[in-house]
């Protein structure tokens, strides 16, 4: 029931909604919940609103935090005998 | 797809479950609360619990919308379709929640009710809009996640002047289902239903942010981690927990950075609070009255609230007999504890309300778990 998917921005049009491509599906969706959205944002989009966005960065610090786990279970592993 | 793919990676997936599997302390059992329903279904869609050590173990929470529903709520959203001959429009997820009198909204449409499924509550006020000389009525469900598109749908509505819509809410909140949860006697008197911390949610936080979840961190001593519903922020929620607890610690820590900050979605939370006012009670099925755990529309917008326009009066129905999903949404039992679980009760015909939505604790078990259950024997000819 919560669920929400990531969208690419790709359009404002009038009336606070805008267009989103979703892997490839272009959808339109209401950005009334979501003030000051630009083209280029990833909205998480909620039973057709975007009701947030992704911080680029932070994603990316998540996705480092399991790398750098990787990273430490490879070295682990070059430790061993 | 971006944002998706690449908290999916099954590599990743066992790298953690071995850095899990490495700092558990054997000694000792480890039981935490995913309270959404789409952390349920990720556990169960992704196998997370067979990647997690065998002392850690994922008790089932009550953040399912459609399993917390209690039947005297569609019994009202029914009656208003059959006896009042309104247009009744609904998420997808409702339809087949079973009510009274062997009837669900899905069999009502088939009695000739005029029920409409709706992808967004936007769709409920341009069917009301094409409708003029009709009734038409929102049947509105959800947590946090989902109450501000509500509360937009009412906010335009008043806006352009329509007479004929209003919302029949069944919004709840989040943040007094946990505190009814760590009050239960399972949790507090018997110790029946251990809980070591909770995986907090992921979409309602981008909402409410994760500042509300520190009063539990700090009143109840419980650690929770707000995680995403891929499975390596599920995998990595479990990480962050075990660590709370084996360093003693109880705060609040989000996984889930992405989309959540402390504060939330401010603008969400201003034009809900326009819209709605807290219930003093509300039957949630499973957990029964939970006081202020509920939203109903403010008496400025009375003209577009259900209850007040069709004098609605509530009336509690008790569950099937035979069904658990009651002590399942307290997690004191599993789906598998149900007796009619797979056999009577199934997907395609569920007795019960957590074999409804593919989040619930029932539906996911059913869909993806229960193989696990199955012993393997392997014959030579």
């Amino acid at each position: 029931m919560c669920l929400a998917i990531p969208a690419l921005l790709v359009e404002l049009l009038a009336n606070e909604q805008a267009i989103v491509n979703l892997g490839g599906i272009r959808k339109e969706v209401s950005i009334a919940l979501v003030p000051g959205v630009v083209v280029g944002d990833y909205v998480i989009v909620h039973v057709g609103h975007a009701i947030g966005r992704i911080d680029p960065e932070e994603a990316e610090r998540t996705l480092a935090l399991f790398g750098e786990l990787a990273e430490f279970e490879a070295q682990q592993a070059e430790r061993a005998p | 797809m971006k944002y998706i793919d690449e908290f999916r990676d099954g590599d990743i997936a066992r790298k953690i479950a071995e850095r899990l599997a490495a700092e558990v302390q054997p000694d000792r059992n480890y039981s935490f609360m995913e309270f959404c329903g789409g952390h349920t279904h990720a556990i169960s869609r992704y196998g997370i619990a067979e990647l997690l050590p065998s002392n850690v173990r994922m008790v089932h929470g009550p953040g399912c919308p459609v399993c917390v529903l209690p039947i005297g709520r569609i019994d009202l959203a029914i009656q208003l379709a059959l006896e009042r001959h309104v247009i009744v429009c609904t998420y997808g997820d409702t339809m087949r929640v079973p009510a009274s009198n062997g009837l669900s909204l899905i069999k009502a449409k088939a009695r000739g009710g005029d029920i409409r499924m709706v992808y967004s509550a936007a769709d409920a006020l341009t069917i009301a809009r094409q409708n003029p000389e009709r009734e038409v009525v929102f049947f509105a469900i959800g947590f946090e996640t989902t109450t501000p598109p509500t509360a937009l749908a009412i906010r335009d509505a008043q806006r352009q002047g329509l007479k004929n819509f209003s919302v029949l809410s069944c919004h709840v909140l989040t943040p007094p289902a946990i505190t009814h949860i760590l009050e239960s006697p399972e949790v507090r008197q018997y110790g029946t239903v251990p809980i070591d911390g909770f995986i907090g949610p992921a979409h309602v936080s981008i909402i409410i942010g994760s500042g509300p979840y520190e009063h539990f961190a700090e009143e109840y001593r419980k650690p929770v981690v707000i995680a995403g519903f891929e499975p390596l922020d599920v995998m990595q929620a479990v990480l962050m927990l075990v660590r709370q607890v084996n360093e003693g610690r109880s705060e609040v820590e989000n996984e889930f950075t992405r989309a959540v900050d402390r504060d939330g979605n401010l603008s969400a939370q201003a034009l809900v609070s326009e819209v709605f006012e807290l219930r003093t009670s509300f039957e949630w099925r499973g957990l029964g009255e939970v006081p202020y755990s509920a939203l109903k529309i403010r008496p400025a917008f009375a003209e577009f609230d259900a209850e007040r326009r069709f004098s609605l009066a509530y009336r509690p129905v008790a569950d099937n007999k035979a069904c658990e999903c009651g002590a399942i949404l307290r997690g004191v039992k599993k789906p598998t504890d149900c007796q009619i679980f797979g056999t009577v009760c199934t997907p395609e015909n569920p007795v019960g309300s957590c074999m409804v939505s593919s989040e619930g604790a029932c539906a996911a078990h059913y869909s993806y778990g229960r193989f696990r259950d199955i012993a393997i024997v392997a014959t030579t000819a």
